[in-house]
């Protein structure tokens, strides 16, 4: 991590010039808007400056981690964190990669909009788009076929507050997170065929990435299940950005509704996804949202400083009109 | 199929053959069409449509790809196709070139539709056509006409192909035609039936015609037409003058009748038929660079693109899993997707050269010439004449004129043709009475002319004679026919009144001449009269057919003061010194020929009497000479009591000035037809002239002759009319002679060389007439040569001409006239203005040196504080050696920074020298140095030669105006070309680029409306490429974000929706309507034209400005959603949403700064523009859930529109991306307001305010002006070469 190493040469730099007042404000502005716009915390504390977040990649040694990050197949593994004070619901939980780019544009058009839908016809003869995911070695369709939702995020998360040295799961919520319109409109599950959801499918497989099919993504809760299942619909929207985070569910349910108390909590992840290789990072995020969506410093900021640019420009305006016009006016005389 | 073979193969067969032979179709009627004589020539029936139902869409689309921009546009829509590069849905990439095309398509179809309605109108137009089994002529139309058909025309009638004249009903054979349609000349032209066929009094037999046509092939010559009737051996010739045009119509003559010869497409009508012309504007040509510098930007912004993906690529050590492996498992290697991405770059970005802009600026222009011609200024009351724009596409040239090219001729001045003295036998009789009358009408007319122009509504030419011949006919015709009836009645409304006000018409006689006349019978002033009234080719229409032809017309008052006059005649005089010198001297001069004016003599013509003379001008045409003779002689009143009215038909207006003159005197022309011409003398006695020939008017010989027989003496006398150059030289013999030299005659030439002279001081036209009596076997020795000439098919000019020059020598010059052509209207302030706006204006005239001169100082072209210089020598030597002294004058007084401002006067003669290739680039140093010039005495070739010199020499936007035939050249030669819808026919105007119908016009033509177009055009340019760079980079800076994989964050249908509808009518609006500055203010003052000239209103600085504020802009637009979205979990498209409304917003707003005038439209559009960018959005995003994959706009409107942020994100990113414009608008406008800006300001003030503004900045000019010229009088030292 290069980000603190260059903090502190600066810091440095700035140290060496402290008699000078300009340069101490400076200092401490750059101070507040590196607070701010940079996120520098280390691992295992909770990171607090935008949002709370916590990396789990497990590129480093002391991580818990670090023995999962190269890839194996169901490794578990647990992060500690504590909350000093109530933190204040609702509590939204996401999961977060960077250096991931959704937004590559081959990746993007890796998919089949029509299968998505429902329609049966695209389940044996996926669009070309797809390709390579269209069809798999033995020539069988893939369902859902493409890039997108071959590489669907596989982790899983499950929550506990220690109360009295006790682990108590928090349950995260993990209905409604996608659009409304996206599970209720734009994706359809194909009719079912006998009532079950699996026959449908027949004489297609599941993406190679994945480990069960699609039908099958959550043994809890049968409707969340083919294309309609909460956390497929969140990945199939891409992100904008290569550094994301996708919201994994919502902490509202019983006691929590009020939000996270303080105490000391245990994040146990089940760590499928492999990010180290492109040197991407993973991260889980607890956010509360206010009426206006997520916290969001820069608009207030740039609220601030635009405000006070056109009032600064505003009077400047003010001063040369006023000159300008008053001796114009001398010289009309 | 058959046909169209045919048709191709007459095609090659007429061209094959140099003439053109014909026979009667009607022994053929009714057989197959193979068998038919004249099956191969092309039938009458026309298209013009460039299209059919069947080949519109090749042959449009073929028409369209061959513009570069289409075909760029395709290839990369066609890139698109290709997998591993394309970078959208190959289908939806073809959509915005399919609409641009279809737009285009629709726009063509509309256009050819419309032709071929008029086609259609045109073809369904009924005729007579001889049928043999009728034995009778049949309605038919005129489709159905083909050569060989006999086709008879009826009085008022349009005529439908090109006719052979063989009959009509006139006894002597003459049929009159009216060529408006054709060439705009307004007099009406005889023709003449096939010598031979005129003696038959009864009906004419078609089927008794047995003769074969030879005539020439069809050619697009009005003017000229040849070939004979071949019956066994016998050939008899004919000319043009049996030759009835398709297209004019029929006068005086109840029925004429003939054999077809040539039809449709051929005939000579549809020959002259050009399409407009289209021009390339300068400012097109400086866009091209721009489009240059795109392509240079867009493929810099595709290598950076390539590049860094390759960069990107070669970043990760292994390959995550969202790369998509090839079908086969292997990757494509990063330097191949490096080849990839920089073509998926350009199909991404390509917008950054605008696909819509080529058809946006066509609308535009169409918008701008639209207002243009619906420009009540523009708009000549008195003739019905609009401004017309012929070139659709050069409208913004009309702003960066530098130089002016005037003819002036009809340009300058009216042409409208005032008799105003002669000189017979070497004595100059004054007309001073005359000269009053003038001075007096023209203060008269201002106040008459409402009066005149009410009753101006003329009612049909011959209106009575159609009610005579009409009835069977019309009643048979009219229900089915009411398009040709109204024709027929439009046909005759635009009949003209040329020549015909009272101004030209009277003509009041000089005491002393009429006292001469009566006293002694000197046959020279018969003679002089008699050359008057009929060498000429004016027709007399003595019908019922009365020409109201009264208008008043605003003369100006300037040309017509002596005082004027006076100034008139020191063209001369270089400077100030000289001219105040010469002044008194020329004053004293002048004072014995003008007499003062005086208040006993005006007090003959009383003020009432004659306003009552103009309204009830058609009760008593001559009502002046009429009262003057009260006092003075019965035989003139005898020739105004007589009870017809003629009315003169002439084809050049001197003419007419002339026979109205001599109808002062007496000499009353009753009657012309090809044979005779019958004169009424001041005694009431008619004198019938038998014409034997007549040698017309050629710009070669200068001059024309009529030879007729005396009807008393019997003598053969020539009567010959022209320019003293045409005619001096060809005078008898002794006037050369030394021996003679005391002779009387000689006197006569020497004292009428010396009178012409005066005349052409004081800016008067001059003709000379001479007489020569011709003997009788001479004649006939000569006539069968002309005979023979006029029979000739080849070299039948030169013949005709060898054969007139014989004829013409040894000629008794009788007197010359001084013919005075009045200045239009406004033409020295326009002249002022356009000066002040930064144009040199130059005239090029065919006029002698002493006229021209004279007109420039009255026109302010010179000014009497300018050094002129005269350029008038045959030697090259004089001529080189004039150049460099001048020069070298230039350059010392430069040096000692004196402004000065110097004129040019330069004779033809001289002008060829100097066109030479190695006095060229002195004479045009010397040309850049002066203020105006003059060119004299200069044929067409030559004008045409000077524009194009200065154009390519300096570089500069030219502009050349004329009336005429000879300024045709010129015209073409300009950058701009205007003609005006003169009296000398239309070649210029169809020539022209421009219309208009008086030079005055010309100033808010180019000051107001070349200054609007250029700048809107301009204006509109620079949005264009700053709104296509400020959008496209909104992608390229998302590729930052992506890997440089060329994936858009805008959905694709957005971005065509953006580019198509929502943003696509705000600049086109902005082209068409926005007024920097008011018409009244531009009028005020002319100086902000200058911006135009050397910029065009678009400076390359603009350009860049508008870059670089849009790479700012998109910036702003990209990275303010970007930071305000950063780290969460927003996806793709719905960032996107955000950053293409912001997007819109500026790309609006900054339409509204640069804005210089709202108005509801304004309004509508822009507010418009934001409703329907979101009513659309809505609806597409809710409508299309999957409509085409990968566009995935499903319901992202609405989702962001319940956002909150979406809104702080819009109004932070306008307002942050619009500061910088808004406040270095704001502070521009205060601190450094430039002229343009600063006359804004002041037209916004209340008026009182703003005159005295307007006030203040013109005399501060005037000041600055001044200056230059003060010093420039205390130096007159300069050496000025005076001829």
């Amino acid at each position: 991590m290069s980000k603190p190493l260059k903090k502190i040469s600066l810091t440095k730099l700035l140290h060496q010039n402290k008699n000078k007042w300009s340069f101490i404000k400076l200092r401490q502005f750059y101070q507040s808007l590196e607070k701010i716009l940079k996120e520098t915390c280390s691992y295992a504390e909770l990171c607090t400056n935008n949002g709370h977040w916590l990396d789990y990649t497990g590129t480093e040694m002391n991580s818990s981690c670090f023995s999962c990050s190269s890839v194996k197949p169901d490794c578990v593994c647990e992060l500690t964190f504590s909350f000093s004070q109530l933190f204040e619901g609702p509590v939204f939980f996401y999961y977060g990669l960077s250096n991931y780019y959704q937004n590559y544009r081959q990746y993007g058009v890796s998919k089949d909009a029509n299968q998505l839908s429902g329609d049966t016809t695209y389940f044996l003869s996926p669009q070309d788009t797809c390709s390579p995911y269209q069809y798999d070695s033995s020539g069988k369709p893939i369902v859902p076929c493409g890039s997108i939702a071959n590489s669907k995020f596989n982790d899983t998360f499950k929550l506990y507050l220690m109360v009295n040295g006790v682990k108590t799961l928090v349950p995260f919520d993990g209905k409604g997170i996608a659009w409304w319109t996206d599970y209720n409109v734009k994706y359809r599950n194909p009719a079912t065929v006998n009532g079950s959801l699996a026959k449908a499918f027949d004489g297609t497989v599941k993406p190679p990435n994945w480990p069960k099919p699609a039908y099958e993504l959550d043994p809890s809760d049968a409707a969340n299940n083919g294309f309609v299942n909460q956390d497929f619909l969140v990945w199939m929207r891409r992100a904008a950005l290569p550094n994301f985070r996708k919201l994994y569910g919502r902490i509202t349910g019983g006691d929590y509704s009020q939000g996270l108390p303080a105490g000391n909590y245990t994040l146990q992840i089940n760590y499928n996804y492999p990010v180290v290789n492109f040197k991407g990072t993973k991260k889980v995020i607890f956010s509360n949202v206010s009426w206006m969506g997520g916290k969001n410093e820069f608009l207030g900021l740039a609220y601030l400083v635009i405000g006070c640019l056109c009032v600064v420009m505003a009077i400047v305006m003010l001063i040369v009109y006023a000159k300008y016009k008053f001796s114009d006016d001398d010289d009309m005389q | 199929m058959t046909w169209r073979d045919l048709c191709s193969w007459t095609r090659r067969r007429d061209s094959s053959e140099s003439e053109r032979r014909l026979e009667s179709n009607l022994p053929y009627e009714g057989e197959k069409s193979k068998n038919q004589p004249n099956r191969h020539y092309a039938g009458n029936a026309i298209k013009t449509t460039k299209y059919t139902l069947w080949n519109f869409i090749p042959k449009n689309l073929i028409e369209q790809f061959r513009r570069v921009a289409n075909a760029y546009f395709l290839s990369i829509a066609i890139l698109n196709f290709v997998p591993s590069v394309n970078a959208f849905q190959p289908q939806v990439a073809l959509i915005p070139i399919c609409v641009i095309l279809s737009l285009t398509a629709i726009k063509d179809a509309w256009e050819d539709f419309r032709r071929y309605q008029s086609d259609r109108k045109l073809n369904r137009r009924p005729c007579l056509i001889y049928s043999r089994s009728q034995q009778s002529f049949m309605e038919r139309r005129w489709k159905d006409v083909r050569v060989g058909d006999f086709v008879r025309v009826l009085s008022n009638e349009i005529i439908p192909a090109d006719i052979l004249l063989l009959h009509t009903s006139d006894p002597n054979g003459v049929c009159h035609m009216e060529t408006a349609n054709l060439d705009g000349e307004t007099n009406l032209k005889q023709r003449r039936v096939v010598p031979g066929f005129c003696d038959t009094n009864s009906t004419f037999e078609p089927l008794n015609f047995n003769s074969i046509v030879v005539c020439e092939k069809p050619n697009d010559n009005l003017n000229h037409f040849s070939g004979f009737l071949e019956k066994g051996n016998k050939k008899t010739g004919f000319g043009i003058e049996s030759l009835l045009l398709r297209g004019c119509t029929v006068r005086n003559t109840a029925d004429a009748s003939g054999i077809v010869v040539y039809a449709g497409h051929e005939t000579k009508s549809m020959l002259n038929n050009n399409r407009p012309r289209n021009k390339r504007s300068k400012l097109e040509r400086k866009m091209n660079i721009e489009v240059f510098f795109c392509v240079l930007l867009l493929i810099f912004m595709c290598l950076i693109g390539a590049v860094c993906h390759v960069i990107w690529l070669e970043s990760f050590s292994t390959i995550p899993m969202y790369f998509i492996p090839n079908s086969d498992g292997t990757y494509t290697s990063s330097a191949l997707s490096g080849v990839n991405m920089f073509f998926t770059m350009i199909i991404l970005l390509q917008v950054i050269i605008p696909i819509s802009l080529y058809l946006s600026i066509e609308l535009v222009k169409m918008g701008q010439v639209y207002f243009i011609t619906q420009d009540v200024d523009l708009y000549d009351e008195e003739r019905d004449i609009r401004m017309q724009c012929r070139a659709l596409n050069i409208t913004e040239d009309l702003g960066q004129i530098q130089y002016i090219f005037s003819d002036k001729t009809g340009t300058l001045t009216e042409n409208k043709m005032v008799f105003r003295r002669c000189t017979i036998m070497g004595t100059e009789y004054p007309h001073s009475e005359n000269a009053t009358r003038l001075a007096l009408l023209a203060g008269e007319t201002d106040a008459d002319e409402e009066v005149i122009y009410q009753q101006n509504r003329r009612p049909p030419l011959f209106s009575l004679e159609e009610a005579q011949d009409g009835p069977a006919r019309a009643s048979a015709r009219l229900p089915g026919n009411s398009s040709l009836h109204r024709s027929r009645v439009t046909a005759g409304a635009s009949s003209c009144m040329a020549f015909s006000s009272p101004m030209e018409t009277e003509v009041v006689p000089d005491e002393t001449l009429l006292h001469l006349m009566e006293n002694e019978e000197d046959k020279s002033y018969l003679d002089f009269f008699l050359a008057m009234a009929i060498c000429n080719t004016v027709v007399v229409s003595t019908d019922t057919a009365r020409r109201q032809g009264v208008t008043g017309r605003r003369n100006s008052a300037l040309s017509s003061n002596p005082l004027e006059c006076m100034e008139g005649l020191f063209s001369r005089a270089t400077c100030c010194k000289r001219l105040r010198k010469s002044l008194e001297k020329l004053t004293r001069r002048r004072d014995s020929h003008v007499e003062p004016f005086d208040m006993g003599q005006t007090s003959f013509y009383d003020v009432s009497a004659f306003t009552n003379s103009v309204e009830g001008f058609d009760e008593d045409e001559n009502a002046p000479g009429h009262r003057s003779n009260v006092n003075r002689r019965p035989r003139t009143g005898s020739s105004a009591a007589a009870p017809l009215e003629v009315c003169y038909e002439a084809e050049s207006p001197d003419e007419a000035a002339l026979v109205h003159a001599a109808k002062a005197y007496g000499f009353t022309l009753l009657e012309r037809t090809p044979d005779h011409v019958t004169v009424r003398l001041p005694h009431g006695k008619e004198l019938k002239f038998k014409v034997l020939d007549v040698l017309n008017f050629d710009p070669v010989r200068r001059r024309m002759s009529i030879i007729v027989r005396h009807p008393r003496t019997r003598e053969i006398i020539m009567y010959t009319k022209g320019a003293d150059s045409g005619i001096m030289e060809r005078l008898h013999k002794s006037f050369e002679d030394p021996r003679k030299a005391a002779t009387e005659s000689t006197n006569v030439a020497a004292e009428t060389q010396g009178d012409l002279d005066m005349y052409a001081r004081d800016g008067l036209r001059t003709l000379c007439f001479a007489k020569k009596v011709v003997n009788e076997q001479t004649y006939s020795a000569w006539s069968i040569r002309r005979q023979e000439a006029l029979a000739a098919i080849s070299r039948k000019k030169e013949l005709l001409m060898d054969t007139a020059a014989d004829m013409e020598n040894n000629l008794t010059l009788l007197g010359a006239t001084g013919i005075e052509d009045r200045l239009q209207e406004n033409v020295p302030e326009t002249i002022r203005a356009l000066r002040e706006a930064g144009i040199q204006v130059w005239v090029l005239t065919g006029d002698k040196l002493e006229t021209a001169v004279n007109i420039a100082y009255s026109c302010m072209l010179l000014d009497h504080r300018d050094l002129v210089f005269t350029f008038n020598t045959e030697s090259k030597e004089v001529c080189s050696t004039m150049l460099t002294g001048i020069l070298e004058d230039i350059l010392q007084h430069e040096k000692q920074e004196r402004e000065f401002s110097i004129g040019l006067v330069i004779d033809g003669r001289t002008l060829s020298l100097l066109l030479d290739d190695d006095l060229q680039t002195q004479f045009v140093e010397l040309c850049s140095h002066c203020r105006s010039v003059l060119c004299c005495r200069a044929t067409p070739l030559q004008k045409s030669r000077v524009v194009t010199l200065m154009r390519h020499r300096l570089k500069v936007m030219t502009l050349a105006i004329g009336d005429g035939a000879n300024d045709v050249n010129m015209i073409q030669a300009a950058d701009v070309g205007v003609g005006i819808s003169g009296q000398e026919g239309m070649q210029a105007v169809m020539a022209s680029d421009f219309s208009i119908s008086r030079f005055k016009h010309l100033k808010k033509l180019l000051l107001v409306h070349g200054h609007w177009c250029s700048t809107r055009l301009a204006n509109m340019i620079v949005y264009f490429f700053y709104k296509n760079v400020a959008y496209v980079n909104l992608l390229f800076w998302y590729q930052l974000f992506c890997g440089f994989t060329g994936t858009a964050m805008i959905d694709y249908w957005f971005m065509i929706f953006f580019n198509l509808l929502f943003t696509s009518a705000p600049p086109i609006m902005f082209g068409i309507m926005d007024r920097e500055i008011s018409a009244f203010m531009l009028l005020q003052l002319p100086q902000l034209y200058k911006r135009g000239q050397q910029t065009g209103g678009y400076r390359r600085s603009t350009f860049w400005i508008g870059i670089l504020d849009a790479f700012y802009q998109s910036f702003i637009c990209f990275f303010i959603p970007y930071w305000a979205y950063e780290g969460s979990d927003v996806d793709i498209f719905t960032l996107g949403i955000p950053m293409n409304t912001v997007s819109l917003f500026t790309i609006i707003l900054h339409l509204a700064i640069e804005i210089k005038s709202w108005t509801v439209v304004h309004w509508v559009i822009m507010v418009g523009s934001v409703l329907v960018y979101f009513i659309v959005s809505l609806a597409f995003s809710a409508l299309c859930i999957s409509c085409n994959p990968p566009s995935d706009p499903y319901w992202l409107m609405q989702q962001q529109m319940a956002d909150p942020i979406f809104y702080l994100i819009c109004i932070l990113t306008t307002v942050v991306a619009l500061l910088p414009r808004y406040f270095l608008h704001a502070l521009r406008g205060t601190l450094m307001p430039s002229d343009h800006l600063k006359a804004r300001q002041i037209d916004q003030l209340p008026p009182h305010r703003r005159d005295q503004f307007l006030r203040e900045w013109r005399n501060l000019q005037e000041l600055c002006a001044s200056f230059p010229s003060v010093s420039q009088s205390t130096h007159s030292t300069i050496n000025t070469p005076d001829i």
